[in-house]
């Protein structure tokens, strides 16, 4: 399987992703600059994380106008596959990819942990590999990663089944404890209507090595391989 | 020519910001307000002439998120 993963200025997960992907069975991954007009030849886009812009205006708001990102577009639309982590999910929601926004964390801090999150459905190429109420340990850090959508959006994403990934305790309940930053519905990640755009707040290119404390991430990789 | 964009999160979207400057208000012993919420202003010169069409555009595409903002723009001479 061939990755893509592209690089903004600021981004800072890509070396991660590039890392973790290339460790893959029978897979590559390959940076591509966000001044790129064109993909190169590869079965899946990674829009990694990190500040890109710094996260001036909004988080994403600039990068989604790079000139890659017109190829992104044109790859999704072709039913190519496409996984915005963290930033990159900013940026997914931001140039329209994926429905809804990403703010500010309820309680203003930046979180930088662990959490534990479920997995709601095993129906998508992102998840396939994971039975509904898997709880997954996976890395989380962001200041802005509160899932907003309005009520006919939330209920438009439960009508079709696009949440893939919501916050919980270490139960698999879908508590306000186990919500590290206010998101809707406990939202940590979701698809769009034709299932091959993924976002997710959480890290899974750093949940690929036992020495980082979960390989869970890997639930996410192999299931793209499947 | 002027255009001032304000861009303001709308009312159905939690503005922690605005909720930790009202809370700060209030430990400086300011009488109580009401919400309080935090926006942008953001200030663009332009040619004469310009086109107030391609400024909304603008203002919807780049400058506020209409998913969770909303904006007004000034246009002066």
């Amino acid at each position: 399987m061939k990755f893509a993963v592209l690089r903004f200025p600021g981004s800072n997960c890509d070396q991660d992703c590039l890392l973790a992907l290339n460790a893959l069975p029978k897979s590559s991954a390959e940076p591509v600059w966000h001044k790129e007009t064109s993909l190169p030849s590869c079965d899946v886009v990674v829009v990694p994380g990190g500040f890109s812009y710094g996260d001036y205006l909004r988080c994403g708001a600039i990068a989604r106008f790079s000139p890659i990102m017109q190829a992104v577009k044109a790859f999704a639309e072709d039913g190519g596959t496409v996984i915005g982590i963290c930033n990159g999910f900013q940026i997914l929601c931001e140039a329209g990819l994926l429905p809804g926004a990403l703010v500010r964390n309820r309680d203003l801090h930046f979180v930088c942990e662990h959490r534990h999150i479920r997995v709601e459905t095993p129906d998508s190429r992102f998840t396939r590999n994971a039975p509904a109420g898997t709880v997954l340990n996976l890395p989380i850090a962001h200041g802005e990663g509160c899932y907003f959508a309005d009520d006919a959006t939330l209920l438009d994403l439960a009508i079709h089944r696009q949440v893939l990934l919501r916050y919980c305790d270490d139960q698999g309940r879908t508590t306000e404890a186990g919500n590290p930053n206010g998101s809707r519905s406990n939202i940590a990640g979701i698809c769009n209507k034709t299932r091959n755009v993924f976002g997710l707040m959480p890290h899974p290119e750093r949940a690929c090595d036992p020495l980082l404390g979960s390989t869970d991430g890997l639930v996410i990789f192999e299931s793209l391989l499947a | 020519m002027k255009a001032v964009v304000h861009v303001m999160p709308k009312l159905s979207v939690l503005d922690p910001q605005g909720a930790a400057v009202a809370q700060a208000m209030k430990h400086h012993g300011l009488p109580h307000t009401g919400r309080v919420r935090v926006g942008k202003r953001i200030e663009i010169e332009l040619p004469a002439g310009a086109d107030e069409a391609a400024l909304n555009t603008i203002c919807r595409d780049l400058l506020s998120n209409p998913v969770i903002e909303d904006y007004t723009l000034e246009i002066s001479e």
